[in-house]
């Protein structure tokens, strides 16, 4: 149990430093790198929560391909950030105070859970024991909370249409590749004979 | 193992035949190219109105599935009829609009579907996960919308700004639904409500309040009441005027829907605590929407405010936490619905042959060109600012009366010199139509538009003679919701 | 909880060595190595020159739609694996479920090929 406690505020230490230094960072592209690290680590966080799968998803979906959009976002766009950051001391107090009061609001809300001590016996779907965390969701995602995971898909198919009729442009005049025509060409399409006379030429 | 059958699919009816309408009419789409966007519009307009036909038919009485989290009653029959009428009319506002600017693609109808097919759903909501997912479904098709006319730069910061303060509100939606589930231990609305009931006001904690009132934001920001209004302008500016047309209808009915039923259902126990924050919103957003409106000179930002004060209005109704308050609202989104989309015909004809315009000057003697539309316009105008014997002044009247026998005499009072500030503005227009030299006639208005708007005024102009079948309706979701 | 913790001990004592060690790899020249910098040594090897502009250049969107399509595919799967897992104890109601929502992604993924969003010009 040591292990984990130590591992615990490690991660946690990490997760905080790295957030930190994803809006520090002069440069977006390390803010970028930060932000994996702070992924990962809250991905330890959530292993160390005894959720595996999520802390798997955390991996393979925000590490894996999120932080890789974050990439491309940042060097399709042009902008100079250093230009950008001039506001930064400017909105320091307002931004400074919206943080101080989300903190004290936190504060107090972790002081209101133990005054709710009731809450947690009786949540919606209590955790068994003895079941892994990939089985406990699959028991429940797809069959008590079906109608949740229909829209998600369909919440899925908005951001497909969304992503290609945001950004799918064809350039006019590219030649492609079109594998039925070049099968389908017949010889007579493709070849010509021609009887040539000597002496004269085609 | 447990034992599982397949749910009651019967009270889902209408969604998923609206769902599998818009699958087909994407791969019909797809299929067929761009020349068949007029095809797949008018396909959409169709499979709104068969929607509106199977929530006509679905079931009267109050009736959960899918594991209680969702629900359809009389509210939410009378509001999903108004959300599928006014995503119809848009379309239909859209046909001419999409051809003249290049906007003609088929995946414009089939967005506003998706659009509207998360509303149903926020409308039906039991639970706040299908709260959240509703919310996200409406949302991402909205923001994908705003931008559709990729290449026009205003279209695409309107796009862009929709996004980022969307995201940002819901996340606060998702932290107090997260900080409801903590202390209340539920997600459904019934747990929630069963988790306040019989507890002593004074004992109710604070976490559970602080989750509320996150909700709260999260939703006022969908509404586009103040403090989170700033949005709204901006991106009904920026955005094409067809897809504003549908912004300040739909939406904004499908919004104030789930605001009512989020806030009465679950959290009926907590009015005084709410109604507050409500009252505040209702307020500020009143006085924004008349005073900010005051010096706009492009109508789209001038309708963006009005918008902002007709939510503050019609939140008056919910401050009130009654059964008549409830009723109130429902009517004022209906004339809301029926005044904005006759209000975005009239804009859409304001068309030169260099193009659209969007001044209120380029409206100057329209009194004179187009005596037909100025009337029309004049209509909505007065009908906006709450002058008899028109329809807005009802919707007004209704909502006034309950804050009134609710007990909040100051509130009616600040409501009704927030509606004289705002009468000047909306009169301005009709001034600039019939006093100001004319700045030059419009192109021909297209017959959609002209059935539109003459529709719509007439409706506005006679709502007083018959308006029993409306207030019956509204009788009827008030009672659903609030038994 | 203990049970499961002690299944990722392997893994966090890895972690530690293939930190450590890196950081030791890499720590160790700034200690052990003679640094003494001087302009001819930083400057571009003989033939090589500076660069002109920025090495960042600017991506084209389309990277990013692939992107954005792949991580929708991505999540599509994750969704498989808890129903992989309990495909015996949800029976037929689970498969179909899932078949539903494949079936949803299906008509997006013929929407993206039709449109030909999965070609690169």
């Amino acid at each position: 149990m040591v292990i984990a406690t130590i591992a615990f505020y490690l991660f946690a230490a990490v997760t905080v430093a790295a957030a930190t230094m994803v809006i520090a960072s002069r440069n977006p592209v390390h803010s970028v790198l930060f932000l994996i690290l702070a992924f990962f680590s809250s991905a330890g966080l959530f292993v160390l929560m005894g959720a595996e799968f999520l802390a798997m998803i955390l991996v393979i979906v925000y590490v894996g391909a999120v932080a890789v959009l974050f990439l491309f976002v940042v060097m399709m766009l042009d902008i100079n950030f250093v230009e950008l950051r001039q506001g930064f001391l400017q909105y320091l107090p307002v931004g400074g105070l919206v943080g101080l009061i989300l903190l004290v609001e936190l504060f107090l809300i972790i002081g209101g859970w133990v005054s709710a001590p009731q809450a947690s016996q009786v949540a919606a779907t209590p955790i068994v024991e003895g079941v892994t965390n990939t089985r406990a969701i699959g028991q429940v995602l797809y069959t008590k909370y079906i109608y949740l995971f229909q829209v998600a898909g369909l919440i899925l198919l908005v951001a497909m249409i969304g992503a290609i009729v945001l950004t799918l442009r064809h350039r006019p005049g590219v030649r492609r590749q079109s594998s039925m025509q070049q099968l389908g060409r017949r010889r007579d399409q493709a070849v010509e004979l021609k009887k040539v006379k000597p002496g004269q030429g085609v | 193992m447990t034992h599982m059958t397949l749910p009651s699919l019967i009270p889902v009816i209408p969604e998923l035949a609206l769902a599998l309408m818009i699958m087909a009419l994407l791969m019909f789409g797809v299929f067929r190219g761009d020349g068949s966007t007029r095809a797949v519009s008018w396909l959409s307009i169709i499979a709104l109105v068969v929607t509106i036909v199977l929530v006509g038919m679905g079931p009267t009485e109050k009736t959960v599935a899918m594991n209680n989290m969702f629900v359809t009653d009389g509210f939410a029959r009378v509001f999903k009829t108004l959300t599928l009428l006014g995503s119809a009319v848009a379309l239909i506002l859209s046909f001419g609009f999409n051809r003249d600017h290049q906007m003609e693609r088929f995946e414009y109808p089939i967005l506003v579907l998706l659009a509207t097919l998360g509303m149903m759903l926020m409308l039906s909501a039991n639970d706040l996960m299908s709260l959240y997912l509703g919310i996200e479904l409406q949302s991402l098709s909205l923001y994908v919308i705003a931008a559709f006319r990729r290449d026009d730069s205003r279209a695409t910061e309107a796009g862009l700004k929709y996004f980022v303060l969307g995201a940002v509100s819901s996340g606060m939606l998702l932290y107090g639904c997260s900080l409801i589930y903590g202390f209340s231990g539920s997600t459904n609305f019934v747990g929630i409500a069963k988790a306040l009931s019989g507890v002593p006001h004074g004992d109710v904690s604070i976490g559970l309040i602080t989750g509320m009132i996150f909700l709260v934001a999260g939703l006022a920001f969908k509404v586009s009441a103040v403090p989170f209004h700033m949005w709204a302008p901006d991106v009904y500016e920026g955005a094409p005027t067809p897809v504003t047309a549908f912004f300040a209808a739909a939406p904004k009915v499908a919004a104030i829907g789930l605001f009512l039923r989020a806030m009465l259902s679950p959290f009926g126990e907590l009015v005084t605590d709410w109604r507050q924050v409500i009252i505040f919103i209702a307020v500020a957003s009143m006085l924004l929407g008349s005073f900010a409106a005051i010096n706009q000179r492009n109508i789209k930002r001038l309708m963006a405010y009005s918008s902002i004060g007709h939510v503050g209005f019609a939140l008056l109704g919910l401050a009130a936490g009654t059964q008549e308050g409830v009723r109130g609202v429902v009517v004022y989104m209906t004339i809301y619905l029926v005044m904005t989309l006759g209000t975005f015909a009239c804009i859409l004809s304001m068309k030169r042959e260099h193009g659209m315009v969007e001044t209120i000057d380029d409206l100057a003697g329209l009194g004179r060109t187009h005596p037909a539309m100025a009337l029309m316009l004049g209509i909505f105008m007065f009908s906006l600012a709450g002058i008899p014997p028109l329809a807005g002044f009802f919707a007004k009247f209704y909502v006034f009366m309950a804050a009134v026998n609710a007990g909040l005499y100051i509130l009616a009072v600040i409501g009704m010199l927030a509606s004289c500030v705002g009468a000047y503005y909306y009169l301005r227009v009709v001034k600039v139509m019939y006093f100001d030299q004319p700045a030059g006639a419009f192109a021909p208005v297209r017959g959609e538009l002209a059935l539109v708007f003459g529709a719509t005024g007439l409706f506005t102009l006679f709502f007083f003679v018959y308006p029993a079948p409306i207030m019956a309706a509204a009788e009827t979701a008030a009672r659903a919701l609030l038994p | 909880m203990d049970a499961l913790l002690r299944d990722y001990l392997p893994i966090i004592i890895f972690l530690g060595i293939a930190i450590g060690l890196a950081g030791v790899m890499i720590g160790l020249p700034f200690i052990a190595a003679k640094l003494k910098p001087d302009t001819e040594k930083l400057s571009a090897y003989e033939c090589g020159f500076d660069p002109f502009s920025d090495s960042r250049k600017q991506f084209d969107v389309r990277f990013y739609l692939v992107a954005i399509l792949f991580i929708i595919f991505d999540l599509e799967v994750a969704f498989l694996f808890p129903w992989a897992v309990t495909l015996g104890e949800n029976g037929v109601y689970g498969f179909w479920s899932m078949m539903a929502f494949l079936g949803v992604l299906t008509i997006g993924f013929i929407y993206e090929w039709n449109k030909g969003a999965l070609e690169w010009e």
